[in-house]
């Protein structure tokens, strides 16, 4: 059979173009677009809620490289990143790990309630957090308290020292129930009949471990790994919501940061699209660039 | 088929008690915050901060009344509701066609489709949200329903098309072409023979799109602020925290109004969570 000329083969699937153009004219007005444009505002001076926009180049990057907050906030993503996920992926697959057992009658209701602050709306999550570790007689400190733990009320929030690690505690009880489900399914991979030998105590069933159920959901790791890596470095709503980005910027991540360079106008100085906007094309293009050394990286390991 | 490792046997009684209490401790810790905004949801703020006690002394339902009349819940309900219902509509049928037409044909300009999809995954939210703003003031729908409805279906997940993709790959050909012999053309198969046959991949998508949509906050919080009127249930609750600042049992409450629906929807429909949530790393 000899192929048929373009035309004609575009004209075949003429339904299909049709099936995809809904999706596709989506896609293209609310990520494609907003894409191109925000290089493109990046190059203006502008506040965004004016007409007037004057083209200055690069200066907003520049000015942006050279922002001592700006490169806080990019660290402090990547602290937050390094902090969280390792914990996540861990603790995951500990707890899959036991609520894998068939035996374990109640093992569904524990994956429930380790799910349930996956489904609450992570802006509540935020607000009800602040009242958890509120200083003033929240649930926290009165626990601390009540168990003699410490003395006098930790203000959790409220500290630049322990606002972070704070902050990072509650994403990982936000998410966790995520990764958990990925290491549940990861462990569905694997044989029953090495469940069935792993089963020996001792010695022998730990060697079991390392050598095949490990090397099997390996490659599940390292997709979890980077799924769970791009999650960390979104975390706006939290942070907006529990903090602001405060104490003293102590926990303003990226995200923050562009949000309170384009819309929040403090004393009294303009918002700034444009500025926001290349602070904003040069996170994201850090971003791509991680996700593609974790990408070609895990491609090297697969192939193994 | 499941596969389990049951290394806790079912002879030691002893073993397998040790993991169970230890289990329902945890549980407990770890659903105390939300059990606790559920209680104070019906407290006095006198109460609220009185003790780690979760039962009230009495059920304060004026709290409800206040958040859902008061601070203007009842109409973030009805404004969340609005656009979770039809961007659930939107993207399911948008990415079900879509899934269709990159499972089954192969046509020009397929893989530059999807490589484009690919490439758009890891693009991060904060990333897109200034031009999409922008984008809705010049079309003029950013001060009602339509532009936010219209931009939390825009912002599609990669995975729906994947999932409706690999089903609609599954299906044996043989049923399309028994359809084309009965003279059913492209869209007839589609709606009458391949559709009913992807149930539980619009029930997987349709409620990853409901947990998405609900919960949403970057982009309504910036699309609504100068329209408090299209504010959503995450964003009500994020202002009734600056407005109201001292009406904790409220908050409590608003708080109870815009997660209660989900944690239900979730308790009864858990299977297509897991499934939805667990189709990211097995694709």
């Amino acid at each position: 059979m000899h192929k048929k000329p373009l035309s004609k083969q575009i004209y075949d699937a003429r339904w299909c173009y049709l099936f995809v153009l809904p999706c596709s004219i989506l896609t293209g007005m609310f990520v494609i677009y907003p894409i191109g444009m925000s290089w493109y505002f990046s190059l203006l001076d502008w506040s965004g809620f004016t007409k007037e926009a004057k083209f200055i180049g690069l200066q907003n990057y520049y000015e942006a490289v050279n922002d001592e907050f700006f490169w806080d906030a990019f660290i402090r993503s990547f602290i937050f990143m390094f902090g969280t996920v390792p914990v996540k992926i861990v603790l995951g697959f500990i707890i899959a790990v036991f609520l894998n057992n068939q035996v374990l009658k109640l093992a569904p209701f524990f994956r429930t309630v380790i799910f349930m602050p996956v489904v609450t709306a992570i802006a509540i999550i935020g607000i009800v957090m602040t009242f958890v570790f509120s200083p003033f007689n929240g649930p926290a400190n009165k626990f601390l308290m009540s168990t003699n733990l410490t003395s006098a009320p930790i203000d959790f929030l409220g500290n630049p020292d322990t606002v972070l690690p704070t902050v990072m505690g509650v994403y990982v009880w936000k998410w966790l129930g995520i990764t958990m489900m990925y290491w549940l399914a990861a462990l569905q991979t694997v044989p029953q009949d090495v469940y069935d030998a792993a089963k020996i105590d001792g010695a022998e069933g730990y060697r079991l471990w390392i050598h095949i159920i490990l090397p099997i959901v390996l490659p599940f790791a390292i997709v979890i790994i980077l799924v769970e890596a791009v999650g960390a470095l979104n975390v706006f709503p939290l942070i907006e919501t529990m903090t602001a980005g405060g104490p003293f910027f102590s926990s303003e991540v990226m995200e923050i940061y562009i949000f309170r360079t384009a819309f929040v106008t403090d004393s009294g100085t303009m918002p700034r699209l444009g500025y926001a906007c290349a602070a904003g094309v040069f996170w994201g293009v850090a971003v791509l660039f991680i996700t593609v050394l974790q990408g070609l990286w895990m491609r090297r390991t697969r192939r193994i | 088929m499941s596969k389990y490792l049951n290394f806790i046997a079912e002879k030691n009684q002893v073993k397998y008690l040790i993991i169970t209490i230890a289990f329902i401790i945890f549980s407990f810790f770890w659903i105390y915050p939300l059990l606790w905004v559920l209680s104070a949801s019906f407290k006095t703020d006198f109460e609220i901060w009185g003790g780690l006690g979760l039962i009230p002394d009495r059920l304060v339902w004026e709290n409800f009344e206040r958040a859902w009349f008061g601070a203007n819940m009842g109409r973030y309900f009805f404004n969340t509701l609005i656009i979770t219902v039809v961007s659930v509509i939107i993207v399911v049928v948008t990415t079900g066609m879509f899934g269709y037409v990159i499972g089954r044909y192969s046509f020009p300009g397929k893989k530059i489709l999807i490589g484009i999809l690919i490439g758009t995954i890891f693009i991060p939210q904060g990333y897109t949200i200034i031009p999409v703003f922008d984008l809705l003031n010049n079309l003029n729908i950013s001060k009602n329903l339509i532009g936010l409805t219209l931009a939390t279906a825009g912002h599609t997940p990669v995975i729906y098309i994947l999932l409706f993709a690999g089903y609609f790959s599954r299906v044996p050909v043989e049923l399309e072409e028994a359809a084309k012999m009965d003279g059913a053309g492209f869209v007839r198969t589609f709606i009458s023979i391949m559709l009913p046959l992807t149930k539980p991949v619009v029930a997987t998508v349709s409620i990853l799109q409901v947990l998405h949509a609900w919960n949403d906050f970057l982009l309504p919080v910036v699309i609504t602020l100068g329209n408090p009127d299209i504010r959503t249930l995450s964003v009500g609750v994020y202002a009734f925290k600056g407005e109201y600042f001292v009406d904790w049992s409220g908050m409590a409450a608003a708080s109870v109004i815009t997660i209660l629906p989900i944690i239900i929807l979730f308790l009864f429909m858990q299977k297509y969570f897991v499934e939805g949530v667990q189709g990211a790393v097995k694709g």
